[in-house]
């Protein structure tokens, strides 16, 4: 497996240009078959822009977060309530401001999805900047878990999130005076929807990759990799550790905030339980089964996870499993269940990830040997000191 | 007045559960440095297995006294855990134990999701109705109430922790488990075989996981798939609040998110006037964790975690 992803180069040119189009054509090949293809592959490129944007935080700047879900929340809202009439219904006075509803543009919402994700994504990482690892991962478990309780219980005493009901009637996306909601007829070929959809959430993802790319490789990427590697020797070269550690989250979270938006838009409806702990550890599975901070690795994963389960609901829906087992297993068991044993037995075969950066696994090696070294030195002092005690 | 005592009564039983669990989350996590997520299934599997048992030992023996029946379905329930987590720890947490630090996080929560997955397809997904085996009748205790199953809970709390204490303190085992969560290596050393200490913790963990769950089942009347999960958290948090790693800090924190959590719903309406109600019981215990974490990360009793928080 390795051998054979190695001797795929994306970086040249050729290879680029045959995956592009390839992508390109992908959901017109799928389009006749069933738009069901084509909206799983919007699913999975929704889940490739998430998985992006955590791995910024999880593998570039090694911030564990299980809350990530809570940006894709914010972000989804927000769209939700900018663009559906919830808000001139319940409020009179919005209603006054808009009299023909709120429906504001797509050039306007972005932004505002990006800003507020990220300025959560900021809340979130300043309480929690002395925290690392595990306590890090509980902390942002509870923030997600706490986003997800308000967005049930705020529909009172003000209405602003319709509580477990959710959202509906949310607006599609509309630019240039192209309506993604509706299908285009070409003259030649027609595309459905869920294909136009499929282009924009493309051109997303591809924006996104070479933003995280491009990230990387800077003096940031740089730095928020040499804190992951040791955030105390980070420290002593200069870096500011507090800012960047802030920057990683706020930067991850408008990835998140603008992939909510694009999935509240593409859904027409959203209620808090798609926002569930199960969505964060689905993403963080995604960036980890992938391959941590490798790009290529975290969009094979993102792809994957989302995909296999699709699969699975089709295949299953086919032989009728739920009849044939007693109603004990249904196309979203099966899932789960596949999706559990994937990350374990991923984990235990390869516990750096299905396509793991090469140069990652290398530092990593070295310093765990020189820590080993070092560790047996010291230990073996104190066995020593430890008998002379007991004698 | 009579309400407070009751939420203190209440919060009191709920945080004793949370101990139980806790328990197992910060002798794991002092030993071997994993938060294991699948904690909290154990408990539900506890709870469904000791559910399963009563309906067949009813059927078994229909003249059996209630308690009886309930004694043995809990012992059985320990076993099967017992079982449960021995084999959870050999199978997917012991071959990553040199990993890196992401990969048993991430198996841990696979497990945890297996586990529920596979409780749903055994026991179905719908929440099953937890016969009542003790009598239900209320005591009165100045005017506050107070179920025979809510005593039970904290009576076998009291005897649970207790074997504990001794086990940690003053047998081989415990002399053990001490000398390796300090530490591994050096314990080693000495003589102390550290994959027969880890076994024996999950095993351990898992008997008190197993006695919250049948604990949880009794006293809420109702038993599910997805149990597991919420109390397995605060659990978490609690280990948290109290000092990870330290077991009479589990126990403090269990207590204490159990009474935050059980006087703050009591309360929280009537202290914001209708804005927030009990629907946001399930943030405290996040909100204390956040609190706490920022202003005192080793938490309550907790004392050498500097260098890990």
């Amino acid at each position: 497996m390795n051998k054979l992803l190695s001797n795929v180069n994306f970086q040249s040119r050729q290879s680029k240009i045959v995956l592009g189009i390839l992508l390109c054509l992908l959901p017109l090949l799928l389009q006749p078959i069933g738009n069901f293809w084509v909206r799983t592959a919007d699913t999975a490129l929704l889940y490739v822009l998430l998985a992006v944007g955590l791995n910024i935080v999880v593998g570039y700047a090694g911030l564990l977060d299980l809350g990530y879900v809570a940006f894709f929340a914010v972000g989804a809202y927000l769209f939700a309530l900018m663009g559906s009439p919830h808000l001139t219904e319940t409020f009179s006075w919005i209603a006054m401001l808009f009299p023909a509803g709120m429906h504001l543009s797509i050039w306007l919402v972005l932004p505002l999805a990006i800003l507020v994700a990220g300025l959560f994504g900021v809340l979130l990482g300043a309480p929690t900047l002395k925290l690392r690892g595990d306590y890090l991962a509980i902390v942002t478990l509870g923030f997600g878990e706490i986003i997800r309780v308000f967005l049930n219980g705020l529909d009172h005493p003000v209405n602003l999130t319709n509580g477990p009901k959710g959202l509906d009637n949310i607006d599609s996306v509309k630019f240039l005076g192209l309506d993604l909601g509706k299908k285009l007829d070409l003259g030649f070929i027609e595309l459905s929807s869920v294909t136009l959809y499929y282009y924009l959430f493309l051109a997303l993802v591809v924006v996104a990759i070479i933003v995280s790319h491009r990230l990387a490789d800077s003096r940031v990427g740089r730095a928020w990799m040499a804190i992951r590697e040791d955030e105390i020797a980070a420290k002593a070269m200069g870096i500011n550790t507090r800012n960047l550690k802030l920057l990683a989250f706020g930067l991850g979270a408008t990835f998140g905030g603008v992939s909510g938006a694009m999935f509240a838009a593409f859904q027409g409806s959203i209620t808090p339980e798609s926002f569930s702990l199960m969505e964060s550890v689905m993403i963080v599975a995604m960036v980890v089964l992938g391959g941590l901070g490798h790009l290529p690795g975290v969009v094979l994963g993102a792809v994957l996870l989302a995909v296999l389960p699709e699969g699975l609901r089709w295949f299953s829906s086919l032989l009728d499993l739920q009849a044939l087992t007693d109603g004990r297993l249904d196309a979203s068991i099966l899932r789960q269940l596949l999706i559990a044993l994937a990350m374990i037995g991923i984990m235990l075969v390869k516990p750096k990830g299905l396509w793991p950066s090469p140069e990652r696994g290398r530092t990593l090696l070295v310093k765990a040997k020189a820590k080993a070294k070092a560790k047996a030195k010291v230990e073996a002092a104190d066995a020593v000191k430890a008998k002379e005690v007991a004698a | 007045m009579d309400t407070l005592l009751q939420q203190i009564i209440n919060g009191l039983v709920l945080g004793s559960m949370y101990a139980l669990v806790a328990l197992g989350y910060t002798m794991v996590y002092g030993i071997i440095n994993l938060i294991n997520f699948a904690h909290g299934e154990v408990l539900m599997v506890g709870a469904l297995t000791s559910y399963s048992c009563i309906n067949l030992m009813r059927d078994a023996m229909p003249g059996a006294p209630g308690w009886l029946i309930l004694l043995l379905a809990l012992l059985i329930a320990c076993v099967v855990c017992a079982v449960l987590n021995f084999c959870i720890e050999k199978i997917a947490y012991r071959p990553l134990r040199n990993a890196p630090k992401l990969a048993p996080l991430i198996t841990a929560i696979g497990v945890s999701l297996l586990l529920q997955t596979i409780a749903m397809m055994i026991w179905k997904p719908n929440p099953k109705a937890y016969p009542t085996l003790l009598p239900n009748d209320p005591i009165n205790v100045v005017g506050a109430v107070i179920t025979p199953t809510q005593i039970l809970i904290l009576a076998v709390t009291v005897v649970s922790l207790s074997v504990l204490m001794w086990l940690v303190n003053t047998t081989r085992l415990g002399r053990a488990m001490r000398a390796t969560a300090e530490n591994p290596r050096v314990a080693a050393l000495m003589g102390v075989n550290p994959d027969r200490v880890i076994s024996a913790t999950f095993i351990i963990g898992a008997v008190l996981a197993a006695i919250a769950g049948v604990m949880w089942a009794a006293n809420y009347g109702t038993a599910q798939h997805a149990m597991g999960f919420m109390p397995g958290l605060k659990a978490f948090t609690a280990a948290v609040f109290g000092g990870i790693g330290n077991l009479a800090g589990a126990v403090v924190g269990g207590l204490a998110i159990g009474l935050i959590e059980s006087i703050g719903s009591g309360y929280l309406s009537q202290l914001t006037g209708g804005v927030l109600d009990s629907r946001y019981s399930d943030v405290f215990a996040f909100v204390m964790l956040i609190v706490m974490l920022t202003l005192r990360p080793s938490g309550l009793l907790g004392e050498r975690t500097a260098d890990r928080a």
